[in-house]
């Protein structure tokens, strides 16, 4: 039973509240892109035992989409923060190194 | 015999008797007393039998732990089965009955298994029942089935009622013996929100009935004012009959709260689920009493040593007249002392160590009590009750010595710390070779949503065994956790004496060398009869696995989950591999601690209320007309309106024939309604629709079509701008949460930086379809808002009064009729809904529901979202290409759609299906076509989507997704029925009425 | 090996039961085999019986991280059924279904199957239409279905509330020939009958690196040493990813944590499984008189094998309206495992981008009932080198093609 800090409304918000929805940072690829890029997209997904970025919604409550950077084999989570991000801030990549050095994550590390 | 004693029992109220039955005989009890004690007091020692041998089976424990003593409890709809003897708290009136036997527990034909025995060791069934074949369908499992089960099953609806509980706390504290009331003192004026639950109805645990001192005054004593002192603290809150059952993770706790069970008949609800969200949670739930291994261990009057001296000081019962102690450490001593001192007499004190105890050796010995060292119990004398007991050396193989005559024998094979609740979230545990048990490992907690360890342990449930211990942990553990639970913690000072105790010696199998014969009858599972044999023969077969050996005797899967069995189990299986315990591991602990009801999980949410249900302003007209209900998501809309008399199949009939006719209302107030706004939801609604939305014009309606990025189409609906930066995009109706989802999904998370806003104001509007030829004209006679066809175009959309009330009309059909949807204010919609009624009775005004709705758009050809669509069907599937912008370079789909698969000519393709004799199709059919796949499954190519009798055209109609199925148009398909006969039906244009659209343009 | 038979359990029990010897052996591994499998669990043990049954392959190893069958093999609810929608589906899980019938016989080992019948409500108009498609399909596809009225519903199963006042009973699908398994029983006959055949099955062995060799697997780095392979069969379940980070390709997969309960054991009240997708629950009897229940997944991508509790809550909530009786049981225990779900939810079998190195995972939370077809389809596909009629349409391919096989269609729940 997870908790997850909502960044909007700054509570920790209980799993009830909130709705899974799958990896972050996904590059969308549209009209134009290979099949390779176009099934990375959709169907390739990261589902590392470890350290994990993620969207979330917190649906139940305030309704807006945010990140969460959380590890799959302990649920520690190591930050939440806006969904409007191509990547995840220096400040929590730092505090993710300090928890889990070596740590990597698609392009990220 | 076991009885009542004439004067003691800390727990039990004297002047309050009660009356209650077991298997339909009366008994007395007092207030206070468990059942399982009040048995006692009657002499009711036997209590049940066992699952596989149907062996007699008493009270071995008192309390979560015992495994025998489960029973049917009350009748009708409040019968429960398996309830433990032992933690149910008996009332005036409870009827109980024994589980598991036939005919009665005293006689039980079962008990032929027991005769088997040889012949059933640990996974006989594997290995049997193998030929022939139909033989264990029809024979073998039938026969297994119905002796397998214990309680029998209830019949009833369930005739008392749950309620769910939150709680938000800084710290947990789970278990109020002395270690959990030392540690919660830490609390006091911590600042911290603090909750202490007690799965029993009584405070202080053990300590008051070991007779021991706490600060200078007896147990009773300090923990009363310790109670009182934690009461008057504001900050921490204590309950009672309140079980800590489950830890999960970031501080998730599951509490099971008995209100109603010892108190039926109060108006109350039965149990209470606490949902517990803790900031830390202190476990002091403290330690469980092992039995030991020695043959005929499970004759009723074995019993724990502990549960022995419970029954004489809570409840002043004795277990029997003459109890032989059998032990392999000190605790085991003061029950001798506690049976001698209430004047029963105690013949001996079996101790498998050579040195015998400390300070409580000399004190049995003082008192009288003969003390026989370095022996062990060769084999229980009796059936159905313990007659007495052969004494052996401890180091042979059981050679009988002496015979000691008893009606209780009192075992103690030292004590595990309860540690499932501090394991069920991840935390790990070692091994403590001193005390032979495992117990958490500081080192390894479970960890919190921030990876800090968010569980401790307190008391003897950490390890710390002797009280002097315990209180000492508890004070430190406390302060630790009040301090990771973010408060000052206060001093807490608690004194106790250490005792001169001799250290235990682990005992797994008595005598050590104890031969075969003794060995089937040593029991290490009392209800599901798995023995020392059957563990080693386990070993002996290759499940070196702890959970193999589990798995493949059901040691430790009984009721009580192993809590007795579990680390005996595993001792002799470490031995039968030949390698030290921890090697061995032990298997997983799951929640809940004891067994919680499954009302209690479901709480109040049941029968009428078990989800919310979503109402439309109509809706008790609608049930007051006649209105057959279907369940659309939450939603409830009406299937047909009935008349009296008619069928669901005839009123359907009616409707669409009147709709057709006359006049027809719908209630479509489900239907969704998102309000997308601003600057770029022009734009917006281009990304999220196949078809162009940009263009549409202010006034306009426009059909469009959603796809998900996969490319298969996900929902439709009618698209009308309000004005330049404005759109109302009409949903299905179970569509409109998860469309208002998706479209703020693409806006947050992809497109965060367009200037879009989007409403879910479904439920701000009623919204009535008005139907038919005569629709125009009851609207007109409402008067207000002009509808004639130059003021209000087929889709097209006006704003103003309708009889008054304001209101939008939209000019669009989904059933091929001259056709308004007009939506009010919801709070209008039942005065709205009535005007029309009132005003269309002259024009032949009626009700209809989705199944007439259902059937006008097939017999148009229009496509249902659920029907011709499953989640596979793509809109070039439908032939809607109409709708999907060629100029658009993207979509939502688009390039899904581009796929190999998804241009593939040989996809199905929508057509209209005729039955060449008139009949309607059969849902779901299939079309074939020669031969087989290499499956051997029959070949298709295409299948039915939607079909139903036309009342319009008083024929079967259908579409169907058919493969090259617009190429040809007249060709006759097959359809299988599924029962081997066909249908054939030709391939036709999918628009069955008013090809033209003559009827909805006028 | 001795042959199980009733006769052999009694001559065993006049000598004290000292002559039954280790159901598998526990060989240290050789220095390479001809075909290894990664993973001990139904799957892989049942792809290495079939190889040597059907194939005349035995020089093969299945190497296991933990013990063997300990994964999801033995923590699902025993349902198997072969009603699914889709050709490809139903055809591998008839295959499967047929299989279970004779498994017993087959590997010498009771396995329970118990064909009680399967049967799943329909509570909603939409349901009644999806299942009278599947009843449809799989009359056409040789699976023995058929759609009953709620009469019949009571009939078979007296304990179910057919006039529910949210979702009454509207009929369902009923499969007789579905029914039930003993999950461990399935590993550990599988286990004995390989170990039987020579071949090595070496648990408490976890896989480090998959060595390759000119785009050919040639072995597998292990906690025990390097061991050479000609053919690497992946069968992991959960832990594919994992592996196939190691052989170096990506997998369309995401593991999420499923739960299943079970109450206290009573009395048989119950003779058939159903599983209710409209509320989102399934419930059968075992044979010890428990009451084996589940639902659906957790959304988020887990390895602990715990779950949240809410999910449980719903479950327990739906099944109290469908029987209305089981409010008054208890829960004696709930556990979560592991599964592996790909973007269609149904199972990838095929070949990967390193040469003979083949997969079979993403069986999500159907794999239990899946077990002897996927190791026969998966067997024929090592043996051959190409998947055959079962496996065909499983391929990887599948999403870069927009070719799915998608069950949801007719069922929420996939089970």
């Amino acid at each position: 039973m997870l908790t997850l800090n909502c960044p909007y409304c700054g509570i920790a918000a209980d799993e009830t509240e909130l709705s899974p929805g799958g990896q972050a940072h996904l590059k969308r690829f549209g009209p134009g892109s290979s099949e390779d890029e176009f099934e990375g997209y959709l169907f390739m997904r990261e589902n590392p035992r470890g350290v994990h970025f993620e969207r979330w919604r917190h649906s139940n409550g305030c309704g807006k989409w945010f990140h969460a950077a959380r590890c799959t084999s302990t649920l520690e989570v190591f930050g939440t923060y806006s969904a409007q991000t191509v990547e995840p801030p220096a400040e929590l990549r730092k505090t993710i190194s300090e928890k889990r050095p070596g740590w990597s994550w698609g392009e990220f590390s | 015999m076991s009885t009542r004693l004439a004067n003691g029992g800390r727990l039990v109220n004297r002047d309050r008797a009660v009356s209650f039955s077991f298997n339909g005989k009366q008994m007395r009890g007092f207030e206070g007393d468990t059942l399982a004690s009040a048995l006692l007091a009657g002499d009711q020692m036997l209590v049940g039998r066992s699952f596989k041998y149907h062996r007699p089976r008493g009270i071995v424990a008192s309390g979560a732990e015992e495994p025998n003593g489960l029973v049917n409890l009350g009748s009708g709809d409040m019968f429960e089965p398996n309830a433990r003897v032992t933690t149910t708290e008996v009332f005036d009136g409870l009827q109980a009955g024994s589980q598991n036997h036939w005919p009665s527990l005293e006689f039980d034909v079962g008990a032929v298994n027991a005769k088997l025995s040889r012949f059933l060791p640990a996974g006989f069934y594997y290995k049997m029942f193998i030929h022939p074949r139909p033989l264990w369908k029809h024979v073998y499992e039938p026969f297994i089935r119905q002796s397998a089960g214990l309680g029998k099953a209830p019949k009833d609806r369930d005739g008392e009622r749950y309620e769910h509980f939150y709680a938000h706390v800084d710290l947990l504290i789970i278990g109020g013996g002395i270690a959990g009331l030392v540690a919660a003192k830490a609390a006091i004026g911590s600042g911290l929100r603090v909750l202490v639950v007690e799965q029993t109805a009584a405070w202080g645990g053990r300590a008051p009935v070991d007779g021991a001192e706490i600060d200078g005054m007896p147990a009773d004593q300090w923990v009363a004012q310790t109670v009182a002192e934690l009461d008057a603290a504001e900050n921490i809150e204590m309950r009672t009959r309140l079980m800590g059952a489950g830890v999960y993770d970031h501080g998730y706790v599951l509490g099971y709260e008995r209100i109603g069970d010892h108190q039926p008949g109060a108006s109350l609800p039965k149990h209470r689920l606490w949902r517990i969200r803790a900031g830390h949670v202190l476990t002091a739930t403290g330690a469980i009493e092992r039995p030991l291994s020695f043959a005929g261990n499970d004759v009723p009057g074995v019993m724990l040593a502990s549960a022995v001296r419970d029954y004489a000081v809570n409840f002043g019962v004795s277990a029997g007249d003459r109890t032989v102690v059998v032990t392999n450490n000190d605790d085991a001593y003061r029950t001798a002392l506690v049976m001698k001192e209430a004047g029963l007499d105690v013949p001996a004190i079996i101790d498998a160590r050579d040195g015998g105890a400390g300070a409580l050796g000399a004190e049995a010995e003082a008192a009288g009590i003969r003390v026989l060292k370095g022996k062990g119990i060769a084999k229980v004398k009796g059936g159905k009750r313990v007659t007495g007991v052969a004494t052996c050396a401890m180091a042979g193989e059981g050679t009988p010595q002496e015979e000691i005559a008893c009606d209780v024998v009192a075992m103690s094979g030292g004590w595990s710390p309860v540690v499932h609740l501090w394991s069920h979230c991840g935390g790990k545990l070692l091994w403590d070779e001193h005390h032979a048990f495992f117990r958490p490992d500081p080192e390894r907690a479970p960890t919190g949503a921030a990876g800090e360890a968010f569980v401790s342990v307190a008391g003897s449930a950490n390890g710390a065994m002797a009280l002097a211990n315990v209180v000492v942990d508890a004070a430190a553990q406390g302060v630790a956790a009040v301090k990771a639970a973010g408060g000052k913690a206060a001093k807490v000072a608690v004194k106790a004496e250490a005792e001169d105790m001799a250290a235990m010696a682990p005992v797994w199998m008595m005598p050590q060398g104890a031969k075969y014969e003794l060995r089937t009858k040593m029991w290490l599972d009392y209800q599901n009869d798995v023995k020392v044999s059957d563990v080693q023969l386990a070993a002996q077969e290759g499940f070196e696995s702890v959970e193999h050996t589990k798995r493949y005797t059901t040691l430790g899967m009984a009721t009580d989950q192993g809590k007795l069995s579990n680390i005996n189990g595993l001792a002799i299986l470490s031995d039968a591999l030949n390698q030290p315990i921890p090697q061995t591991g032990t298997t997983t602990f799951r929640p809940p601690y004891t067994p919680i009801s499954m009302g209690a999980i479901a709480g109040e949410a049941r029968d009428t209320i078990f989800q919310p249900l979503r109402k439309t302003p109509m809706h008790e007209w609608h049930d007051a007309h006649g209105a057959h209900w279907e369940p659309v998501g939450h939603w409830r809309r009406a299937y047909c309106f009935q008349q009296p008399g008619e069928s669901v199949e005839d009123a359907v009939q009616r409707e669409v024939k009147n709709t057709r006719e006359k006049l027809g209302l719908l209630d479509a107030s489900t239907l969704g309604k998102l309000i997308v706004k601003g600057p770029d939801a022009g734009k917006f609604l281009d990304m999220l629709y196949t078809n162009m939305m940009s263009t549409l014009k202010v006034g306009r309606c426009r059909y469009g079509l959603m796809c998900s990025e996969n490319g298969f189409l996900m929902d439709d609906g009618v698209v009308a701008r309000l004005s330049e930066d404005t759109f109302l995009c009409h949903t299905t109706s179970g569509g409109a949460d998860h469309i208002h989802a998706h479209m703020e999904e693409w806006l947050q998370t992809e497109w965060w930086d367009w200037k879009v806003w989007v409403v879910n104001a479904t439920e701000q509007y009623a919204q009535v379809a008005v139907v038919g030829p005569k629709a125009r004209k009851v609207l007109q006679k409402l008067g207000g808002l002009d509808v004639s066809r130059d003021a209000l175009p087929f889709m097209g959309w006006a704003e103003g009064e309708i009889a008054g009330i304001p209101a939008r009309a939209f000019r669009i059909s989904f059933s091929g009729e001259l056709s308004y949807e007009i939506a009010v204010p919801a709070n209008y919609g039942q005065a709205f809904w009535d005007k029309l009624i009132e005003a269309g009775e002259e024009f032949g005004v009626m009700p209809y529901g989705t199944e007439a709705l259902h059937i006008m758009r097939a017999e148009k050809g229009f496509i249902m979202i659920g029907d011709e669509t499953d989640g596979t069907v793509i809109p070039q599937d439908l032939e809607l290409n109409w709708a999907i912008s060629k100029k658009k370079e993207d979509f939502i789909g688009k390039r899904g759609q581009e796929r190999v698969h998804m241009t593939d000519p040989d996809r199905w393709k929508l057509v209209g299906l005729k039955t060449v004799d008139g009949s309607v199709l059969p849902d779901g059919a299939y079309a074939v076509s020669e031969g087989s796949n290499a499956n051997g499954q029959r070949n298709v190519i295409g299948r039915v989507t939607s079909t139903y009798h036309s009342p319009t055209l008083d024929r079967g109609i259908a579409m169907g997704l058919v493969k090259h199925g617009p190429d040809r148009m007249g060709e006759r398909l097959e359809f299988p029925k599924v029962d081997g006969t066909s249908v054939h039906a030709e391939i036709c244009d999918p628009v069955f009425f008013d090809r033209e659209g003559e009827k909805q343009d006028v | 090996m001795k042959r199980y038979s009733a006769f052999a359990v009694a001559r065993e029990a006049f000598r004290h039961h000292a002559g039954w010897e280790r159901a598998w052996r526990n060989p240290e591994p050789k220095k390479s085999y001809d075909v290894i499998i990664i993973g001990a669990g139904g799957h892989g043990l049942a792809t290495a019986f079939w190889l040597g049954k059907n194939h005349g392959i035995t020089n093969v190893a299945v190497i296991e991280k933990g013990w063997l069958g300990g994964g999801n093999t033995g923590r699902n609810t025993t349902i198997i059924r072969s009603n699914y929608l889709q050709d490809p589906s139903a055809a591998i899980y008839e295959k499967s279904r047929s299989l279970y019938e004779t498994m017993s016989q087959d590997v010498n080992y009771n396995i329970m199957f118990s064909p009680r019948g399967v049967m799943m409500l329909a509570q909603t108009h939409h349901e009644v239409r999806g299942y009278l498609r599947t009843e449809h399909a799989n009359n056409l596809q040789g699976v023995a279905t058929t759609f009953v009225g709620p009469e019949k519903v009571k009939e078979l199963c007296p304990i179910i509330n057919i006039d529910g006042p949210r979702y009454p009973v509207l009929g369902a699908l009923w499969q007789p020939r579905g029914g039930t398994a003993r999950h461990d029983a399935v590993a550990w006959g599988y286990a004995r009958a390989c170990s039987d055949m020579g071949m090595d099955i070496i648990q408490q062995c976890e896989v480090t690196g998959v060595r390759q060799q000119g785009g050919q697997v040639t072995g597998v780095d292990t906690t025990k040493g390097a061991i050479d392979c000609k053919k690497l069969g992946i069968v992991v379940a959960g832990h594919s990813g994992v592996l196939a980070d190691m052989a170096g390709f990506r997998l369309p997969l995401e593991s999420v944590a499923l739960q299943a309960l079970v109450s206290e054991p009573i009395k048989p009240c119950m003779d058939v499984v159903v599983m209710a997708n409209t509320v989102h629950g399934y419930m059968s009897q075992s044979d010890k008189g428990e009451m084996v229940i589940g639902g659906g997944t957790d959304g988020y991508n887990n390895y602990t094998q715990r779950g949240s509790f809410h999910h449980i809550e719903e479950t327990v909530r739906a099944l109290i309206e469908t029987f209305p009786m089981i409010s008054r049981l208890k829960m004696l225990r709930q556990w979560g495992g592991i599964v592996d779900v790909t973007g269609d939810r149904s199972p990838i079998i095929g070949k990967t981008p390193l040469g003979n190195c083949f997969i079979n995972c993403g069986w999500g939370t159907g794999g239990f009932k899946a077990i002897p077809g996927s190791g026969w389809a998966t067997a024929e596909m090592i043996a051959k080198g190409e998947p055959g009629p079962l496996a065909a349409e499983f391929g990887m391919d599948r999403f870069k093609e927009g070719r799915f096989i998608d069950e949801s269609v007719a069922a929420g729940v996939a089970h």
